[in-house]
């Protein structure tokens, strides 16, 4: 749910439902690396409602495509942490059953 | 030296040079950030009442004044993230590794998803034919909800409330434990409880009695079918001794329990982790030498033997830090006397500014401790995948 104005939309609130701050702040973190963001918060109206408010204001760029590619960007960076982590799990494993092996 | 009037002849290459021209380019111009602005940007100050500089620091035009931009590119990112594992316990089920070059906004997010929003199989319903022990029958259940399942959450469906409970959705466990008269007291531990792969056994009563009798659960296959992974490993507890209750002479405890998929957000047993936490890696510093008799003091005053002596030559010693990770941040380090005068009963604290105490900011050390059911790997690969669907769910909307 977007609550921006129709005459300028590089300044919106979005209100995402059934969040909380596990992805609010992560969200608020990749907006912020953006620099096309001036401002980028969030809020959580009442800890029983589970209900963020996250505020974007951009240099000129419509809110809602800057919070798209906010998103992307996170997308992309967990596919990288999973592959990454992954590798070094596997690499890890290997490493062990080889001094097991050398050990027997 | 020209004069008024002259004009001097300015060759092609000179042109380029001076379109070309950066003053940050000159190798004695420093560039990036002055040291004290790095330190406050990638370090915490554990200070002796409290940590400052504790926010990162994410606005990415946070120093534009110093021509400094601050934002984390996708590809520096993929350059420099790294994880290390550290350690994997023997039976599989702790994991500790390092993440370096991620902010806390992130890897909170894997620890929430970690503790609370991963499904696992829990006891949910259980239907008791006959208590005769001391514990209530509401502990009874409690307690049975809280027992670790080791089933991968992923074989089963979610049970919602119209649905009925069949052999995609539910898992049912049987409990028939008694103390015989004379015996002494009995532990009842969860490796009594049976697996039931054909569903329930216990009869829902109705008033026809020519129908067929109806249970609980309507499966329709043995689970050993339809699961090929559980039909040579039976699925059970994870941990075979986990007490239930204590039997005393004559009790008798008779039980069906149904363990279905569910979050922790709902309840704590859903949650997959016995615990999840990271801790930002502790670096210490000593700001000036700590020579001979401090350096004595400094050592044995560390509980976790973070510094060491190293010697100088002429007799004289120095304090080296040599295992700045195993720091706890118990601060005797910075304690007036070391902290011996605690020995002494004095009240009064004082300070002194030899060892600097910091964390690094975009390093965090994991710990995972997984309850069974899945390996804390699959976990934590699990959680990055839930993020990652939140994202798409988000993206969704806004299209």
């Amino acid at each position: 749910m977007e609550h921006g104005s129709f005459t300028n939309d590089s300044h919106a609130s979005f209100t995402l439902a059934e969040e909380d701050h596990t992805l609010a702040n992560a969200l608020r973190f990749m907006l912020n690396q953006d620099p096309r963001v001036t401002l980028a918060g969030y809020s959580i109206p009442h800890p029983s409602l589970e209900c963020v408010n996250v505020r974007v204001q951009t240099t000129g760029d419509p809110a809602r495509e800057v919070l798209k590619d906010a998103c992307q960007e996170l997308m992309l960076m967990n596919r990288h942490v999973r592959s990454v982590f992954h590798k070094a799990v596997s690499e890890f494993k290997e490493e062990q059953a080889r001094l097991k092996a050398e050990e027997e | 030296m020209t004069t008024k009037g002259e004009k001097r002849i300015v060759s092609e290459e000179d042109k380029i040079f001076a379109k070309n021209f950066n003053i940050m380019d000159h190798p004695d111009i420093p560039t990036g950030l002055p040291p004290h602005l790095q330190l406050q940007r990638t370090r915490v100050l554990c200070k002796n009442d409290a940590p400052i500089h504790t926010a990162s620091v994410t606005y990415s035009g946070a120093y534009n004044a110093v021509g400094v931009d601050n934002s984390v590119k996708l590809e520096n990112f993929s350059e420099n993230f790294k994880v290390d594992v550290i350690q994997l316990s023997k039976d599989g089920m702790e994991l500790t590794f390092d993440m370096i070059g991620i902010d806390a906004a992130i890897a909170n997010a894997f620890r929430r998803i970690l503790l609370a929003e991963l499904p696992t199989m829990a006891f949910e319903k259980v239907f008791i034919a006959n208590n005769t022990s001391i514990v209530q029958d509401e502990v009874l259940a409690q307690r049975m909800g809280l027992v670790p399942i080791a089933a991968d959450p992923k074989l089963f469906e979610y049970l919602s409330e119209n649905d009925q409970p069949n052999e995609k959705n539910t898992i049912v466990f049987k409990l028939h434990a008694k103390c015989a008269k004379g015996e002494g007291r009995k532990k009842v531990l969860t490796k009594e409880l049976i697996w039931l792969p054909k569903g329930s056994e216990l009869v829902k009563e109705s008033g026809d009695s020519n129908s067929k009798p109806k249970t609980y659960t309507s499966f329709s296959r043995s689970q050993k079918e339809s699961f090929p992974e559980f039909a040579d490993n039976p699925i059970s507890p994870s941990y075979p001794d986990i007490l239930i209750a204590k039997l005393g002479p004559g009790q008798e405890i008779e039980l069906e329990a149904h363990a279905v998929k569910g979050i922790g957000k709902t309840h704590a047993k859903w949650s997959p982790v016995a615990t999840a936490w990271y801790r930002m890696l502790p670096e210490v510093i000593l700001l000036g030498e700590v020579e001979d008799e401090d350096a004595e003091r400094l050592i044995k005053a560390c509980p976790e033997n973070v510094f060491d002596i190293e010697d100088m030559g002429n007799g004289r010693k120095r304090a080296t830090v040599a295992r700045p990770r195993e720091c706890t941040l118990c601060r005797q380090c910075v304690r007036q006397n070391y902290g011996e005068e605690v020995n002494k009963g004095v009240e009064e604290k004082e300070w002194i500014e030899n060892v600097s105490l910091r964390r690094v900011k975009n390093h965090f050390i994991f710990k995972i401790e997984s309850t069974g059911s899945l390996p804390p790997d699959v976990l934590f690969t699990e959680a990055v995948k839930i993020l990652e669907d939140k994202c798409e769910r988000v993206i969704a909307n806004l299209s």
